[in-house]
């Protein structure tokens, strides 16, 4: 490495230290900030010479990189940027702090994906899914696809991990290649992790007509882009690995949604010569994520944590929610997005039979929406208030990003 | 009412349904129920027929491509036309309220609109994001607007139609005036469940349908905490 990135390696750690001995926060952002500042390619040095994954997508790229750092852990030592500083500065802060490791998984905000392939030359890209998240300053889906497969061109020779049942993941992870340049489409191997969510994905993105859909199937009516044959899939409670073995997986964490997480990593891991059957009992250690799935015992309830942020995971929680008292708490700060609108794009009707709540600073909009729906709620202005109206036994509560904080704040910052 | 139940018809889910737009169907539709109004509910994909016999028919927001695309086959269709000529209610949001006029823009080309609203749209110099309010046309009879804005379009309104409101935060058609409407057509910025916060607006509709004079009221506790609590912020946002 030369030495100003060594200076800026050493200066961006002692800042994070410094960040979190003063308590605020845990440093991952702040130390790769300076770093950047002292050495701009200070990423791409820190990168040099380890064998890297990306992962990135709207929703599951948290767990997923969890899982897959327990995967890779496997062969060695990984870095990993746990926090979930998903943007080039957490990942920055991450590999200064772990020092010399042969192996990183990164998870990535899908706005920085074309950087940091150009700054960490990774070896496997994952392509998780698209769906329409914070609106109001997010890039749209399709314009979100489109900046994937330009930034994939330019990398002919990472390997894709890329989920089949999206369509505009498919096609953002097969771009047509640019022989003029002599550059060809980067190999890709699919996984089936199921997809709930299909409202972001009814034209299609290649020619603009209708995508069909037939159980898990689904094809354009108006160009050849089509559902291709998953090499990985999700099959009762295991997974399917390309040689056809099914591998059963125990996880401590909920719902349908990790497995396919769980099948995900396993497709990532196997890039770098990992044996699913070597890894899956690695997968089973993982508990929580930064306090998502968290169980925390108080008051004889047991309270879960559920991060939801957008459509397409407010139907995944309530997938993994147990039928049980639930709190729902929903803010629309600034790392939340503005606009609550996308409320009404959620159907909350599982919900009914259940005792709900809700709460947080955006509870009027939540109310509103449940009325709607026809789902019966009870309004608490604090999460004690929550805790006290509840049987003992289990609480779920299912809350997005700064709701979730300020819950995870009252249960001590719970992992 | 064309029939014995209200028909609502949601044009193009597929192509133009961005931030929650499935909303003001579901509360036109809870709000008649309410009352003890038969409903039926349509949702009409891109690559099907208009019915011309419905009595509301809303048309949501979207991105570029799927507008144009969507403008497109309305007018080829003609579905719509032959509705608003028999004197259905059309409610059009953001991306399908500009297409309601005669011309508007995307990805950076001029496209032909339907022509049932005389007001026409082009690029603004930079993007509207955050809250809207207005007070709306006191013909209307409604108390003022509140709602979430996010579009790039200006709006220029010509003699045949009115504004909906006039902006007291926010940006609407040009920082003046939000939205507008003619006859049973009602067009507006505040995007996705505009009907959400603007219960009386739902109302209006309902009553431009079926012809009543007036609806029995129904409890909106909810929607006015909602209501008391944006204009609260816009005032703090303003102060």
């Amino acid at each position: 490495m030369p030495l100003r990135a060594k200076v800026a390696s050493s200066v961006s750690r002692t800042a994070a230290a410094l960040s979190r001995a003063a308590g605020r926060g845990d440093g991952s952002v702040i130390g790769g900030w300076i770093g950047l500042k002292i050495d701009p390619d200070l990423l791409a040095h820190l990168a040099a010479g380890r064998a890297i994954a990306l992962v990135s997508g709207t929703n599951g790229k948290t767990t997923t990189t969890r899982l897959t750092t327990a995967a890779v852990g496997v062969l060695g030592r990984v870095a990993t940027n746990s926090f979930g500083a998903n943007m080039p500065t957490g990942h920055t802060s991450a590999l200064a702090k772990a020092g010399s490791t042969p192996y990183a998984v990164l998870e990535v905000d899908e706005h920085y994906l074309a950087q940091v392939l150009q700054a960490t030359e990774p070896h496997v890209v994952a392509l998780l899914n698209l769906s329409r998240d914070q609106l109001d300053r997010a890039k749209e889906v399709a314009m979100m696809a489109q900046l994937w497969r330009a930034a994939l061109v330019n990398h002919p020779d990472v390997r894709v991990v890329a989920n089949a049942d999206d369509p505009m993941v498919v096609w953002a992870a097969t771009p047509p290649g640019d022989p003029a340049r002599g550059l060809r489409p980067p190999h890709v191997t699919w996984f089936s992790a199921g997809q709930r969510w299909h409202d972001d994905s009814w034209v299609c993105p290649e020619c603009g007509h209708t995508i069909q859909r037939n159980g898990e199937q689904w094809w354009c009516s108006g160009c050849p882009l089509r559902r291709p044959q998953p090499q990985w899939a999700v099959e009762d409670d295991g997974v399917l690995d390309p040689t056809g073995a099914w591998h059963k997986v125990t996880l401590q964490l909920p719902g349908k949604v990790n497995l396919g997480n769980a099948a995900t990593a396993l497709a990532i891991a196997a890039e770098f010569g990992v044996r699913p059957v070597d890894a899956v009992s690695r997968l089973g250690a993982v508990t929580s994520i930064a306090g998502r799935y968290a169980q925390v015992d108080r008051d004889g309830r047991n309270i879960r944590l559920l991060l939801a942020k957008n459509p397409a995971s407010w139907l995944e929680a309530f997938d993994m929610a147990d039928v049980a008292p639930t709190l729902l708490s929903i803010n629309a700060r600034d790392p939340d997005g503005l606009d609550t609108s996308w409320l009404f794009d959620v159907d909350f009707a599982p919900l009914r039979g259940r005792q709900v709540m809700i709460t947080g600073d955006r509870a009027y909009d939540l109310a509103v929406r449940l009325d709607v729906n026809g789902v019966p709620f009870q309004h608490v202005r604090t999460f004690g208030e929550a805790v006290r109206a509840v049987p003992p036994g289990r609480l779920e509560v299912i809350a997005n990003y700064t709701a979730f904080q300020d819950i995870r704040a009252e249960l001590d910052r719970v992992n | 009412m064309s029939t014995e139940s209200l028909r609502i018809v949601w044009i193009y889910p597929d192509l133009l349904s961005t931030y929650g737009d499935r909303g003001n169907l579901l509360i036109l539709a809870r709000r008649a129920q309410l009352r003890g109004m038969p409903v039926e509910v349509m949702e009409v994909r891109s690559d099907q027929r208009l019915p011309a016999t419905a009595d509301i028919y809303l048309i949501g927001g979207g991105e570029d491509g799927p507008q144009a695309l969507g403008a497109q086959r309305l007018r080829a269709d003609g579905g719509l036309h032959r509705a608003v000529a028999q004197g259905s209610v059309v409610f059009g949001v953001c991306a399908g309220y500009q297409l309601l006029g005669t011309s508007f823009f995307a990805k950076g080309v001029q496209c032909a609109g339907l022509e049932l609203l005389d007001l026409s749209s082009d690029r603004g110099p930079s993007r509207a994001v955050g809250e809207l309010a207005g007070d709306i046309d006191p013909r209307l009879g409604v108390p003022a607007l509140t709602g979430f804005e996010n579009h790039g379009g200006r709006t220029h309104l010509g003699p045949g139609v009115s504004p909906l409101a006039r902006v007291t935060a926010g940006v609407g058609n040009d920082g003046a005036t939000e939205g507008a409407w003619r006859g049973k057509l009602l067009g507006t910025y505040s995007h996705g469940p505009a009907l959400a916060r603007n219960p009386a607006l739902a109302d209006l509709l309902l009553r431009w349908a079926t012809g009543a004079h007036q609806l029995p009221p129904l409890d909106d506790t909810w929607a006015e905490r909602l209501r008391a609590e944006r204009r609260a912020a816009v005032a703090a946002a303003r102060a």
